[in-house]
């Protein structure tokens, strides 16, 4: 018999060890498909920590990968924090790049310091209003957001696919489905030459400032947290709960789309109807890893992004299939759930009869 | 007239029942799961890695009912892992499930990247056929429409009623509605809130992945990446739809399967002018609707998404 | 009444022990929930478990009923022949199998099933089919004439009184040939009648020979309706008497432990309305959310009594006063302005202070902290913000001013307020509510759940607030604590709101039948 007692106070060394405990148990977890597949464990591992962290190339490919998982791992730490369950990162993500190759191909025209904010601006808007829909149908009627922001995705993306069939397609692309290339203007600039990190990561970082500042020095934040922990007594204090549910929504969906956006404009030049990989619910991995703080999003999205960045490298080099980063992530949100709870309870050992402790 | 021929054609209804049967397992599934105050948003990996278990154990040879059952087992598993995060451990079901759901799309594909590493065009299965019932399926329209479906489908239909009956009648369907109600009321007549929540979640979860593997093994005869395409979010608002009744589940998701069915013969009128991603987008866009329409009224089991512990009444 | 129970009593000494308390001790932490507690029961007898909230009673239960494990000592329980066996510790299998029955405060019953669905959750098995119902059923109704348990089983709970459900819990127990019935704070939700009700009942199950414990921090009850009282104090016995040679000053000094002071209302001259309802209706989702028309006037320095007992609409009232709801038709006047916005924000800046019922679910956020909390209602004042921006000098300094004031014992203003103790808490609340000296205070059921010292204060700090010139409604369902501060009384019956009139021309019989539907004239007559 175990017994399992609430702690008084969850143990703060618990709470920072826990995703690195959470990501320890992922990584043991996925040894056991990677046995199976007949590989050589530290090999697999090895090459995976060399493909992400290895040289100056590697890091730069896993700091461009981690650019849109900050932004959509705080859009998901933000309205996980309001208790909006927010799956609908990946559409929002695609709806930023939507706008991003709308305003940015040369329909507006302008100096880049008008161009690129504009732009940016508009991915953030369109995310926005992307979330706000299911958040209404929440506040309004009670539908479940988890659902309507996970059909909104595959109803997102197939807009997306039309728009590159139709009136946004390349006339130069030769058939492929793509857009035109963003302009030079509306561009985001490389950070290093030869490097692909771009100033998208700079976006990201302010992003989490910003929202650090938010959550923690703000009316807004305030409000925010009491109606994520406890709506009813934030009613009951005068708090609009919809209005925040509203405003939370607003701004989780602004920075999914932003990641789209800085993904168009820093990155790609084009937008694709496979150009995200996952962002979109990478992100809430990220957010769940970060324990929903948004300084730790940036330090969680490092290592998703490394994750994945290195399990693509293994792959091309001893052919395990790069799936393997997906499973990855997958066992490290469950663990990282299970860790939350060590934290908030003590597991008691009471012996096989159930005796008393 | 054209838009109202449809409606005449066997085949319209043959397809209609055809897109309900998986959504029908699914949605039995995901029924079974609430009803016992858990939710399942693993539905749509279970359903990915059903479709991935039953197909692969037919090419290795187990036969199509020895794929169902793998199929069954491996959802039940996985049906155990959200089992034990979101029961005894009480986690967020909202997160476990999508976390699950990602687990077990990852770990399909994975499994099916590492078997066959080089193959471009993915093998085919011998799936299950139509059956051939004498004088029934040789009616003239009913035949076709309704009698020349593989066995799959009918075992669908028939489960929706033992699955009605058995939530109805017996003593176990009156355990599992009580503990998605108010778990101390059966800890309080010494059954086991976690048995009941366990159990449950295991058979639906088994269900889901049955409807996955109808994809691969009667509706196709291969896997597919993103063959699933949704519809395990489709049997969440379907279940809804539904109010966690078995006979309405059956009627939502043959209303769907209708709707389907006449949207692609629609397509076919009608191509020219409007793009196919917007007959590809209506299922999605009907389920949101189906949801905000019946979510205001609809009756949740009262424990859905409550935890419960021992010892807390 | 009372006489009639007191003849069983002479019977109880030579009926056989069914069951035997011996030496219990349960600790948590620090903290000594029962200490070396023994008590006997014999068949047949009626025994109140009298004591504070926080005295001990319910973790004494729970021990007997196998959801806490006692650190020393043991229970004996009469075996079908009649022989004391040990009870396994921590099973309620085996305390349902040993015959012992609980009845929770809160129901444990599933809404959607039937009461005989509920009667016979648990009983078949699992896995097998619906058999033998009819069996069962015969055994349920033979129960209930034998009982007078009378209720409708077939439909379902949801739409049965809280007093019905309680009698399917008991069923549910004697179905399963228990022999010794706990009854948690039975009356609780119940009319004075329906309580009345139930101690018939209890009173004929225990001449038939069950053994019955009740819980209750009522004292007039335990005098009217047990053989034998066991007074808690501090986890506790320290007193068992015999109802018969029991004075009521006697257990209620036993029970807390020193002479109660009870509160004084000073009588004061009522000024202007400051809140008047005229002919107000609210529609909710169910009954307890309804008010038909409903009319009421508060003045200035005076304390009103919603009396009622629970589910009678006081949350549609108490949603109405708060902001949360808005009327359907019908007038509010706030000091003498008609309220045209319903919102908690408007309300409370207009001078409305509102203790609400749940402090845990309506009161506070429990994650977030004390300094937090206390400046919830107000975060846009200069002293907790400035530009949308926090200032945290403001939270601190705040905090620990009202700390000091109100006595709010934490470990400082960052304390998470989830592991403040009710007392505290409602401390808290009341520390925010005071501090802007509102016209009204909507108090909703204060005291629940707060020991006597709790009680106290926040008695002293309502009739401080009147003396103040603020208007002040007290809904409770504690016609003691009704009747010492309040200058008069509504009561409230099935959303509609009667006005007893003055506090000190009335008498608790006469509320009772009003809380029970009949109305003022009625009674009067």
């Amino acid at each position: 018999m175990i017994r399992l007692e609430p702690r008084t106070t969850p143990s703060r060394t618990l709470a920072l060890l826990a995703p690195f405990a959470a990501v320890a148990c992922a990584l043991a977890l996925a040894a056991i498909p990677l046995l199976a597949a007949g590989q050589n464990l530290f090999e697999a591992y090895g090459l995976m920590v060399k493909g992400a962290f290895g040289s100056a190339f590697a890091f730069s490919e896993t700091l461009t990968r981690a650019t849109p998982l900050i932004l959509t791992g705080l859009a998901a730490a933000v309205a996980f924090r309001a208790k909006l369950w927010n799956i609908g990162g990946e559409g929002q993500f695609y709806l930023g790049a939507l706008a991003a190759v709308i305003v940015g191909t040369g329909a507006v025209p302008g100096p880049a310091w008008v161009l690129v904010p504009l732009v940016l601006l508009a991915g953030a808007s369109a995310g926005a209003i992307g979330l706000i829909g299911p958040a209404y149908l929440k506040t309004r009627f009670k539908t479940d957001e988890v659902v309507t922001t996970l059909l909104l995705n595959f109803i997102i993306l197939l807009i997306v696919q039309m728009a590159l069939q139709g009136w946004l397609k390349d006339p130069m692309s030769l058939g492929w489905p793509q857009s035109e290339p963003i302009v030079d203007e509306a561009t985001l600039p490389a950070l290093f030459e030869k490097y692909r990190v771009h100033a998208g990561l700079l976006v990201s970082l302010a992003a989490a400032a910003v929202i650090t500042i938010v959550m923690r020095h703000t009316v807004l934040g305030f409000e925010l947290r009491a109606v994520g922990e406890n709506p009813d007594a934030a009613r009951h204090a005068g708090i609009s709960v919809n209005g925040t549910m509203l405003k939370a929504a607003a701004i989780s969906g602004a920075l999914a789309g932003l990641a789209g956006t800085s993904e168009v404009i820093g990155l790609k030049g084009y937008l694709t109807s496979d150009i995200s990989p996952g962002f979109g619910y990478a992100g809430i991995v990220v957010a769940m890893l970060a324990r929903l703080s948004p300084v730790g999003v940036v330090v969680s999205s490092i290592f998703i992004a490394g994750v994945f960045v290195g399990a693509d490298s293994m792959s091309r080099a001893i052919g395990v299939s790069s799936y393997l980063a997906d499973l990855v992530v997958a066992l490290a949100l469950l663990s990282v759930l299970v860790a939350g709870f060590s934290i908030r309870y003590r597991v008691r050992w009471l012996g096989l009869r159930g005796g008393e402790a | 007239m054209e838009f109202l021929e449809i409606f005449l054609s066997a085949n319209f209804w043959a397809a209609a029942i055809r897109i309900a049967t998986p959504l029908i397992f699914g949605t039995l599934g995901a029924l079974i799961c609430e009803r016992a105050g858990v939710l399942n948003l693993g539905i749509e990996g279970i359903f990915t890695a059903g479709a991935m278990a039953g197909w692969m154990a037919v090419w290795l040879g187990a036969g199509l009912f020895g794929g169902i059952l793998v199929a069954a087992l491996v959802g039940a598993m996985i049906g155990l892992i959200h089992a034990i995060l979101t029961v005894p451990l009480g986690l967020s079901q909202h997160v476990s499930g999508i976390g699950v759901t990602m687990l077990a799309t990852s770990a399909a594909y994975f499994t099916y990247r590492t078997a066959l590493p080089d193959v471009t065009s993915p093998p085919r299965i011998e799936p299950f056929q139509p059956l051939n019932m004498p004088l029934l399926s040789d009616l003239p329209f009913l035949g076709p429409a309704l009698f020349q479906h593989t066995v799959m489908t009918y075992i669908a239909i028939a489960l929706v009623f033992l699955v009605a009956w058995v939530m109805a009648r017996t003593p176990l369907g009156l355990a599992i509605r009580a503990v998605g109600d108010n778990p101390s009321s059966v800890d309080s007549q010494g059954l086991s809130v976690y048995g009941l929540r366990i159990g449950a979640v295991m058979a639906g979860s088994a269900l889901m992945a049955i409807g996955g593997a109808f994809l691969t093994m009667a509706a196709f005869d291969a896997f597919f990446f993103g063959m699933v395409n949704g519809r395990g979010w489709i049997c969440i608002a379907l279940t809804v739809f539904a109010s966690w009744r078995p006979k309405k589940a059956l009627l939502g998701a043959l209303l769907f399967g209708a709707f389907e069915a006449y949207q692609v013969r629609l397509q076919t009128e009608v191509g020219a002018v409007v793009p196919g991603e917007i007959f590809l987008m209506a299922p999605y866009v009907l389920s949101i609707i189906a949801l905000v329409i019946a979510a205001r009224g609809a009756d949740y089991p009262r424990a859905l998404l409550t935890p419960w512990f021992k010892g807390q009444r | 009444m009372a006489g009639q129970h007191r003849k069983a009593q002479a019977h109880d000494e030579l009926a056989p022990v069914v069951l035997k308390i011996a030496g219990i001790t349960k600790r948590f932490g620090a903290l000594t929930a029962n200490e070396n507690v023994s008590l006997t029961l014999h068949q047949g007898d009626v025994v109140a478990l009298l004591g504070e909230n926080g005295a001990g009673k319910t973790t004494l239960m729970n021990i007997l009923f196998g959801h806490y494990v006692a650190d020393e000592g043991e229970i004996l329980v009469a075996g079908a022949a009649g022989a004391l066996e040990h009870l396994p510790p921590g099973s309620p299998q085996a305390a349902l199998d040993a015959g012992i029955g609980m009845v929770h405060q809160h129901f444990t019953l599933a809404e959607n099933l039937t009461g005989f669905e509920n009667i016979l959750l648990g009983v078949e098995p699992i896995f097998g089919l619906a058999r033998g119902r009819s069996a069962a059923r015969a055994k349920i109704e033979k129960i209930v004439t034998d009982s007078g348990l009378a209720v409708d089983l077939d439909t379902p709970v949801s739409s049965l009184t809280v007093g019905e459900k309680q009698r399917v819990e008991i069923l549910k127990a004697l179905f399963r040939d228990a022999r010794i019935l706990v009854l948690d704070e039975p009356t609780a939700v119940l009319t004075p009648q329906e309580s009345e009700g139930l101690f018939q009942v209890v009173e004929k199950l225990a001449a038939a020979g069950l053994t019955v414990i009740f819980i209750s921090h009522k004292l007039h009850e335990v005098l009217a309706a047990s053989h034998r009282i066991a007074v808690l104090r501090g986890g506790v016995l320290v007193g068992e008497l015999t109802t018969a040679d029991a004075d009521r000053g006697k257990i209620a000094e036993l029970m807390v432990g020193r002479e109660v002071p009870a509160s004084q209302r000073s009588p004061m001259s009522p000024g202007a309305a400051v809140l008047k309802l005229d002919e107000v209706k609210v529609s909710g989702s169910d009954a307890r959310r309804t008010l038909h028309a409903v009319s009421m006037v508060v003045h200035e320095r005076e304390v009103v009594g919603i009396a009622g007992v629970a589910g009678n609409g006081q949350s549609a009232l108490a949603s109405l006063i708060s902001g949360l709801v808005e009327p359907e038709a019908g007038r509010v006047e706030f000091c003498g302005d008609a309220v045209t916005t319903f919102s908690p924000r408007t309300f409370m800046s207009a001078g409305i202070g509102r203790i609400p019922e749940d402090r845990h679910h309506d009161g506070v956020v429990g994650a977030m902290t004390v300094a937090e909390n206390l400046a919830i209602e107000t975060l846009k004042d200069a002293r907790f913000s400035q530009n949308g921006f926090l200032r945290f000098n403001g939270f601190q300094s705040h905090a620990l001013e009202a700390i000091e004031a109100f006595d709010i014992r934490c470990s400082g203003p960052d304390a998470p307020t989830r592991l403040l103790s009710g007392g505290n808490m409602q401390k808290l609340i009341l520390a925010r509510v005071l501090e802007n000296a509102p016209k009204l205070i909507l108090a909703n059921q204060p005291t629940r759940g707060l020991d006597v010292g709790a009680q106290t204060e926040v008695h002293k700090r309502l009739l401080a607030a009147r003396e103040r010139d603020a208007a002040v409604i007290l809904i409770s369902e504690d016609l003691d604590e009704l009747f010492t501060l309040t200058d008069r009384i509504y009561v409230m019956h099935a959303g509609n709101l009667d006005d007893a009139g003055p506090t000190d021309a009335l008498d608790r019989a006469a509320v009772g039948l009003m809380m029970a539907g009949h109305s003022a004239e009625a009674t009067a007559s």
